[in-house]
Order: C-alpha cells, then sequence, then structure tokens
C-alpha cells in the first residue's frame, strides 16, 4: 500500500516531538517531508541562553541531528522557507520553487519576536532574540561593540542580557513597566531580582518608554531616546518584549486565526486535513509558549494522526519554575491578590530568600518563590486540587520537606549539591548523572527522568530535588506534571477517580467489562493499572466482583513477600502481637523442617521467616497452622499494641484487649496500600500511635484516635480525629474512617496522601459528625470483610490455586 | 508461538511440558531443566506461548512471578517490562534473557531445550 504524505512545516521542538511521538505508536503510516526556515535541524531555543552566556555550545543544544531525520526516513528540508499552501491541490510552495504535496499538513510555524514599531528599529545593530542567528549576531556585536541595551525586562531580555554581560558589554535593560518580570513577580521578589543582577553589574531603566532608535554616522544604531527626552549609547539593541504566533502562512491561505491559528481540542485547524501545534496555535482563545503544554498539544497530535482518533488536548494551568541567570524562581496563578485574599510572606532579603502565597478561602490561589523553590510543584499541586490548606497553614511556609525526608541528607537545595552528590538514595543517582541524562537525552518531564535515570522512581522522596534539576537544567521550559488530571497510565486517558466512578455507575465486574467499557487502549491493560482496576472493582462490588490473581502484584497472588533472590518469607498473625509457647514451638518446628535460613523479629510485633522456596509455602503454611499475617497485602498490616492496663503500672486501658479486638474486627480488609494501627494504653504511647494510619491511645476516661500517621519515606504525625469511650466505639469509628479511604483514595494512597488531599475537615464531617454516615461506612466495610476466608489455610488445604506453587519439570 | 512455523522443529523433537490449561491465563509456570536452568513458560491472553530464562537481566528477578500484559512482563522486583518475543528489556531500560522455541500442539505446550 502507497503510503500517505505527511508534510511538517516548522522544524522546532513542538512540531519535532509531534513526529517523534507520531513515529512512537505508528512508525510506517506516512512519507514525511519537514521544511524548516533555518539552516539547522532541531535544537532546544530555551538554551540559547546558556550559549550566549558562553556555557554551552551549539552541539550541546541539538535535540535531534540531521542524522536522526535520516534514519527515520524523514526527507528535510533546511533553509526552505514555505510561503504558501494550495489547499486545493494539498501543496505546499517553498520559497525557492521547491513544492510538495501532502495528505495531511502539520504546522509547527512557531512564533516571531514581537518588534516596537518605533523609527529606527530597522537599523542595522537592532536585532530580536529568537533563534541561532539571532544569538550568532549578539556574539559577534560584543566582540566589536560596548554600549548594549536590551529592551524588554522580561525573563527573555534578563538572559540576553547577562549573556552579554558575560561577554564583556556594558548592558543596560529598558523596561516599560515599573518593575521587572511583572507576569511572573511581584514587586518585592522583582526587586530582589534586580539587586542580585545589579550586583553583576547590570543597569536598569525602569518605567522608560523607547521613542526612537537612532543612527550613529556609520549608518548603524548609536543611542536609544526615551519619551522622556533622556537618552543612553546604545550600538546594539536587543528587543526582547514578546512573541506573536506566526501565523502568516496560515493566514494567506485562508485558514482560521485569532490571535494564532485556531484548533480544536484534537489540534486540527478548521482545514481537516491541516493539523497545528505549538507556539502558533491557539486553542481555546490561549496561545501557549511554554514547553510543556507544546509537548501535551505533540502528543494528541500524533495520536491523531496516527488515526488513534483518542486523546483529547484540554489545555493546561500553566506555571513557571525558572533560572534567571542562577536564581530560582517560581511562580503560579494570581500572585498579586484582591480585595477578599489573604497573604502569607516569608522574606528573608540578606538570605536572599522570598515566598509569598496568596490563599482565599483556605485555598492557595497563586504564589511566588524567590531564592528557595524546593516546594514551588507542591504549592501549585495544592493551588491545582483546590485543597483546603486551613489545617496546615500554620506550617504551610516551611514547605512539604520540613520533617522527616529520609535518603538524601536533608538536602533541599539541587544547585549547592556537587555533581556527586546522591540525589536518589533508592537507586543510587547522582546530581551529575541526572544532569548528563537531562542535556544529553533531551530530557523535559519527571516522567522522562525516572524512565532513564530511574531517579525518583522508586520511593519517590527526591522528586523535588529531580524537579529542581530539570528547572535549572532546561532552563524555563520546565513545567511540573499535572497530577490532579493525570491518566491512570498508558493505557487509558481516565483519571483514577474517573475509572472508579464508571465502575460504580456501570457495575463492572470484571477486567474485560471495565477495559471494554473505558476504551482501554491496550487489551489487558498492564502491571500499573491492572492492579489497580482489581482493587476498585473489589472494594466497590465485594462479593460480587471477580478477584483476578494474575492481576495482583506477586506477593498477593502468593501470599508471601517476593525477595532478591526469588524465595520468599512467611510472617504468621499474631493478633495484637501476643503469641504462646504452642506457636513458638511450631514455629521453631517449621524452621527447622524446611531449613528456613533467617528468623526475624518485624517492627509490627510480630515473627518473619525469609527465604521460604515457593514449592515449600503451602507445606509451611499448613504446619504453621497460624493465620496469614498479610505482611505482603495492600490490606490491613499489623496491631501493634503495648501491655496496657493489665500489667504496665501506668496503663490506663486494656491496650492489648482493644488491638486484637481491632485486629479481628480488620481481618481480610483489602485496601489502596497497606494499612498499620497501633493501640497505646495510655499517653505514654509505647506502641507509636502517632506514626500509624490509625493510631488509639487509651486515656482515663477513654480513647483517643489519631488518622494519617506514617513513619515510612516521610514521617507523618497522625492527625487527632475523635475521643471515644467505649471500645466498640473505637471500632466503629476506626472501621468508618478506613471505609472512607477504601471508596475515596488512589491505589497505591497511603492514609495520609489522601488525607492531605481531601483535608482533614472532610473526614470528620463524614465520620464524626454524621452518626448515621458513620454506621453506614462502618456497615460497608463489615459487609467486605464478612466471610473472608484465611489464604494460608485454603491453599495448605490444596483447595485453591495448587498450580501456582508447583514447579514442572523438563 | 514466539516464532514462525518454519523456524520450529517437529513438534515430536521437543519436550512436552504440560497441558495448556495448566498454564494461568495471563500467567507462567516454572519449568525446571538441568541444561538452562529454570525457564518461565508464559501464557498471554490470546493463548499464545513464550518461553524465557526466569531471570531478569536487570538484577536476576524470576520473570515468571510478574504480571503479564499484552506481549510483555513486568518483573516483581523492579518493574522492569521485558518483551516476552526476544526476552529483551522495554527501552529505555536495556538487556535481553535467552528465549526458548516453544509450541502448542492438541492442547500441549512443547519447549525447545
Amino acid at each position: 500500500m502507497k503510503k500517505m504524505k505527511l508534510v511538517m512545516v516548522g522544524n522546532g521542538m513542538a512540531g519535532v516531538r509531534a513526529l517523534e511521538e507520531l513515529l512512537k505508536i505508528s512508525p510506517d503510516l506516512y512519507e514525511i517531508t519537514v521544511f524548516g526556515a533555518e539552516p539547522h535541524a532541531n535544537y532546544n531555543r530555551i538554551l540559547l541562553s546558556p550559549v550566549l552566556a558562553g556555557e554551552m555550545t551549539i552541539k550541546e543544544i541539538m535535540l535531534n541531528d540531521v542524522d536522526w531525520y535520516e534514519a527515520n526516513g524523514i526527507r528535510l528540508h533546511l533553509n526552505k522557507k514555505v510561503v504558501k499552501i494550495d489547499r486545493v491541490r494539498r501543496e505546499v510552495v517553498a520559497e525557492d520553487g521547491t513544492v510538495e504535496s501532502y495528505d495531511r499538513l502539520l504546522l509547527a510555524t512557531g512564533s516571531n519576536p514581537f518588534i516596537l514599531p518605533v523609527p529606527g528599529k530597522d537599523l542595522p545593530g537592532v536585532i530580536s532574540y529568537r533563534d541561532i542567528a539571532d544569538t550568532d549576531a549578539m556574539i559577534e556585536a560584543a566582540k566589536t561593540h560596548k554600549h548594549a541595551i536590551v529592551i524588554g525586562g522580561g525573563l527573555l531580555g534578563l538572559e540576553a542580557a547577562n549573556g552579554l554581560k558575560l561577554r564583556g558589554m556594558e548592558v543596560t535593560v529598558v523596561h516599560i513597566m515599573p518593575w521587572l518580570m511583572e507576569r511572573q513577580l511581584d514587586r518585592v521578589a522583582a526587586g530582589m531580582l534586580q539587586k542580585s543582577l545589579e550586583d553583576k553589574g547590570l543597569k536598569f531603566a525602569l518605567e522608560k518608554h523607547t521613542a526612537e532608535l537612532v543612527a550613529g554616522p556609520d549608518g548603524r544604531v548609536a543611542a536609544i531616546k526615551f519619551k522622556d527626552g533622556s537618552e543612553l549609547p546604545a550600538d546594539l539593541v536587543v528587543m526582547a518584549v514578546g512573541i506573536r504566533p506566526n501565523t502568516a502562512l496560515a493566514e494567506s491561505a485562508g485558514i482560521y486565526v485569532n490571535r494564532g491559528i485556531v484548533v480544536n481540542d484534537t489540534m486540527q485547524t478548521y482545514d481537516p486535513k491541516i493539523y497545528a501545534v505549538g507556539e502558533c496555535v491557539a486553542h481555546r482563545g490561549i496561545a501557549y509558549g511554554l514547553v510543556a503544554p507544546l509537548f501535551e498539544m505533540a502528543k494528541v497530535c500524533a495520536n491523531h494522526l496516527a488515526h488513534m482518533g483518542i486523546g483529547l488536548y484540554k489545555g493546561s494551568v500553566t506555571s513557571t519554575k525558572l533560572k534567571v541567570t542562577g536564581v530560582d524562581l517560581f511562580s503560579a496563578g494570581n500572585f498579586t491578590g484582591g480585595p477578599d485574599t489573604e497573604e502569607i510572606t516569608l522574606n528573608d532579603p540578606v538570605g536572599g530568600v522570598y515566598k509569598k502565597l496568596v490563599l482565599q478561602d483556605n485555598k492557595i490561589i497563586g504564589g511566588v518563590m524567590y531564592g528557595d523553590t524546593a516546594d514551588g510543584s507542591w504549592y501549585f499541586q495544592l493551588l491545582k486540587d483546590k485543597q483546603d490548606v486551613h489545617d496546615i497553614r500554620d506550617h504551610l511556609m516551611f514547605g512539604q520537606n520540613h520533617l522527616g525526608n529520609v535518603g538524601h541528607q536533608g538536602q533541599n537545595k539541587a544547585a549547592q549539591m556537587a555533581d556527586t552528590a546522591e540525589v536518589c538514595g533508592c537507586n543510587g543517582v547522582c546530581k551529575g548523572v541526572i544532569v548528563k541524562a537531562i542535556k544529553e537525552k533531551g530530557l523535559f518531564s519527571l516522567e522522562d527522568v525516572r524512565k532513564h535515570t530511574k531517579a525518583s522512581s522508586s520511593c519517590g522522596s527526591c522528586t523535588g530535588l529531580v524537579e529542581q534539576l530539570l528547572a535549572s537544567t532546561v532552563g524555563g521550559a520546565y513545567q511540573p506534571a499535572d497530577t490532579a488530571a493525570k491518566p491512570m497510565c498508558g493505557c487509558t486517558d481516565h483519571t483514577h477517580e474517573e475509572v472508579r466512578a464508571a465502575i460504580r455507575a456501570n457495575k463492572l465486574l470484571d477486567h474485560e467489562a471495565t477495559y471494554g467499557f473505558l476504551e482501554w487502549r491496550t487489551p489487558n491493560g498492564c502491571a500499573s493499572c491492572r492492579p489497580a482496576i482489581n482493587y476498585y472493582m473489589l472494594s466497590t462490588w465485594p462479593h460480587e466482583a471477580v478477584d483476578d490473581s494474575q492481576s495482583r502484584f506477586i506477593n498477593e497472588r502468593a501470599h508471601a513477600n517476593i525477595q532478591k533472590d526469588g524465595t520468599y518469607s512467611v510472617v504468621p498473625r499474631m493478633w495484637g502481637g501476643i503469641t504462646n509457647s504452642h506457636e513458638l514451638r511450631k514455629i521453631a518446628d517449621v524452621v527447622d523442617k524446611y531449613k528456613i535460613p533467617t528468623v526475624k523479629v518485624t517492627g509490627g510485633q510480630r515473627i518473619d521467616l525469609l527465604g521460604v522456596k515457593k514449592e515449600d509455602l503451602p507445606g509451611v503454611w499448613k504446619d504453621l497452622d497460624m493465620p496469614s499475617g498479610h505482611a505482603y497485602g495492600k490490606s490491613l498490616r499489623t496491631v501493634k499494641t503495648c501491655v496496657g492496663s493489665e500489667w504496665c503500672r501506668f496503663g490506663t486501658q486494656d491496650s492489648t484487649r482493644m488491638g486484637i479486638e481491632l485486629e479481628h474486627d480488620l481481618f481480610g480488609m483489602w485496601s489502596p496500600h497497606k494499612v498499620k494501627l497501633a493501640v497505646s494504653g495510655c499517653p505514654r504511647n509505647c506502641a507509636e500511635s502517632g506514626i500509624k494510619d490509625v493510631g488509639v491511645i487509651g486515656v482515663d476516661s477513654g480513647w483517643e484516635i489519631y488518622v494519617g500517621g506514617n513513619g515510612g519515606i516521610r514521617t507523618e504525625v497522625a492527625q487527632f480525629l475523635v475521643k471515644v469511650a467505649t471500645h466498640e466505639e473505637v471500632l466503629e469509628y476506626s472501621g468508618a474512617f478506613l471505609q472512607l479511604y477504601r471508596e475515596e483514595a488512589r491505589y497505591l494512597d497511603r492514609t495520609i496522601h489522601w488525607l492531605s488531599r481531601v483535608g482533614l475537615d472532610y473526614v470528620k464531617k463524614h465520620v464524626v459528625e454524621d452518626a448515621e454516615n458513620r454506621k453506614a461506612l462502618y456497615a460497608r466495610l463489615k459487609f467486605a470483610v464478612k466471610d473472608y476466608a484465611d489464604p494460608w489455610r485454603e491453599r495448605a488445604a490444596g483447595k485453591v490455586a495448587k498450580q501456582d506453587f508447583e514447579m514442572l519439570s523438563a | 508461538m514466539s516464532t514462525t512455523e518454519l523456524e520450529l522443529p517437529a513438534a515430536t523433537q521437543m519436550k512436552k511440558i504440560c497441558t495448556l490449561t495448566e498454564i494461568p491465563r495471563l500467567g507462567a509456570r516454572v519449568v525446571k531443566t538441568a541444561a538452562h536452568g529454570n525457564i518461565a513458560v508464559f501464557r498471554n491472553a490470546d493463548d499464545e506461548v513464550f518461553a524465557l530464562e526466569d531471570k531478569c537481566p536487570h538484577k536476576g528477578g524470576p520473570l515468571s512471578q510478574g504480571i503479564v500484559y499484552g506481549k510483555r512482563v513486568a518483573c516483581p522486583l523492579h518493574n522492569w517490562n521485558i518483551e516476552l518475543k526476544d526476552g529483551c528489556a522495554v527501552a529505555p531500560d536495556q538487556g535481553c534473557v535467552r528465549s526458548f522455541a516453544v509450541q502448542v500442539q492438541d492442547g500441549t505446550v512443547y519447549l525447545d531445550i
């Protein structure tokens, strides 16, 4: 079959990304031709500033060199500007007369710098700052000329100014507004930025309106005149006052343009054979200039070019995390505020740190950060999730990482770390390795870095650091990922919440039905969505949904924990941490009989038998004749207890009995992630109830219940939920809280992750204040765990899945 | 089947392993062999059968214990994704394990070892 012809006009980052995405999913569909007006292949435009500053070379900022096009069979016309689209004959014509016909046309013409309409704008020595040619012109001018004027105090202007200064010129930045970067920064942050740039030798002329550029005797620009009559010498003028979508070609072909080339959510223009992506586009009235949204467009566009017909671009909420000449900045949302807003600020001018958060109705609506931007993405997440921050208001300013993060020596400023310093403690990845991968492989997103370096892909505690490295390495382009509306995985565009709602509303009871109904892209999901779907169905439709063991992670399939050598560990349940000589003797006999190499006491007050061969598991379980401890499951783990009033001279309550009752009550409960409980008999809290998903503390007059604690990657102190009087109430309130978590959290959320999204007030409303709802939640939990059969006993009796444990021989 | 019919030796020259139904759909069984160690025999949703050395190229994890989806398996230790057809890791991860020819005839699984 003859291939369809795809022609792309424009050879920049967004367009080429679309081609890369297309080649990934449908490599043989099109014969591809690319026109580029510049003489270069695809380079990272954002890194022109380091080139100007002399920190990088053109070669280092290439994303796809000419060989890449050749290797992928793409015909590349460099240095050829397309001047005409003939939509009737489906042809494009370049300046030099080259004609190419198309079945599909992709416009990725980018944007043009805006040139101030002042007299003298066309003089020699007056340039814009947009491409390699402009950069070269500046580097050349710096060799022979002295006075540089940069018009425009935005990101681009400041970077140009910094580069020219480093190249030895005297630089003055002219800006029409009262402070720099007014679209990203408030007055205080901009003032700090200006001060730091002045310390580097840059000069500023603020609130100056350019009237005219004046030529010298040689015809080259020699001075800049302002409307107030003042004048400055200038033998190089760089205009960096903004960009405009480059729509001239589209307009001349009669394609509808309004600000940019107007596209729908599939990146299609008003001509269905013509698509457009990148800075030239206006989507729902917005023209984007940041890389992240452009790449999202590219992905959607590729999907439709490949005839897959799924995937919509619905616009992006943007924040900017940037680095201006070595200073970290972050801004998002409405950072100026208004009559109904409040502000929290932290201002340390000497330390060079400034943070401002703007709140409205207890929600973050915007913020600015200068100097320390480690928590920028966390604030942005809170902003997009519209999360109530009332509960964490008192320590909001200190960021997410002020407490308990382990694995990278408490570092929170990536810039200050040495190249050899370990960023990701789980996978042993150093700063230098990450930076190198970002540069050499052209990575732009956290997801990319995770895939290529493994950094931040395990426990995630170094995510903030990796994001900082991205921001400082790829420049102003980095945008924190939009996790609120993030699809579950690559198999679908639906979010966790949407999938869950569909399972509930349509009573989806097995995997096939769910994938079919939700139009999954893959026939049977992947290793990331299958376990989640399995849990959502089971928790929504207990006793009705099909529990597919092949969709569970091996630990839950084998009812034991897989170890690094492929053997398993076995942890029998010891209710409330209580055991006796009979159980201990059985355990000792099993250890001897099966030659189990390691026996260890766990942190959850039980005994772990490590190094058990898979085929021995049913025998071990049979001989132990103890219930499963579920130490392997996203389920109830342990209820840790202290000895309580039965023995302890300080004990006020029988915490051991309470713990055993709780453990029996919740036995058989599957959950989004593991769940750990503890019961202490007095406020000395020997069972460490303060770092458990549900922690109960006995006091003389009853029990206090705390929720959302965690002792893992990040230490999280549990929050006080309610105080109750009786054992029955402890069971009901704890159960209701866990049921709400089971019904609403995303798969793999611990209680704290979910709780920090919905807020403690929400939980109190549903579990404490609304008695009827609490009883209903608790009843649903009891129904879910009703008749739960101990999985070890079933398998020891050879009733279930015998072949799961037996090897074949050849 | 993991390779084309032409390349395969006749089923009779291969070793009989088990019946197709003894391998769980979207799962695997382990075959103990003297010459090649443990071999994982996978069955996917379309009843295609694949055989790989039961040893992830990353840290030697038992691939037979992973989650099988499409024509891939995710290693249970660190979630590397391995192509069932050729035993190679999905990019950007790199590395391959040995694959073996395997065939189903009249519901019986034969392995070329």
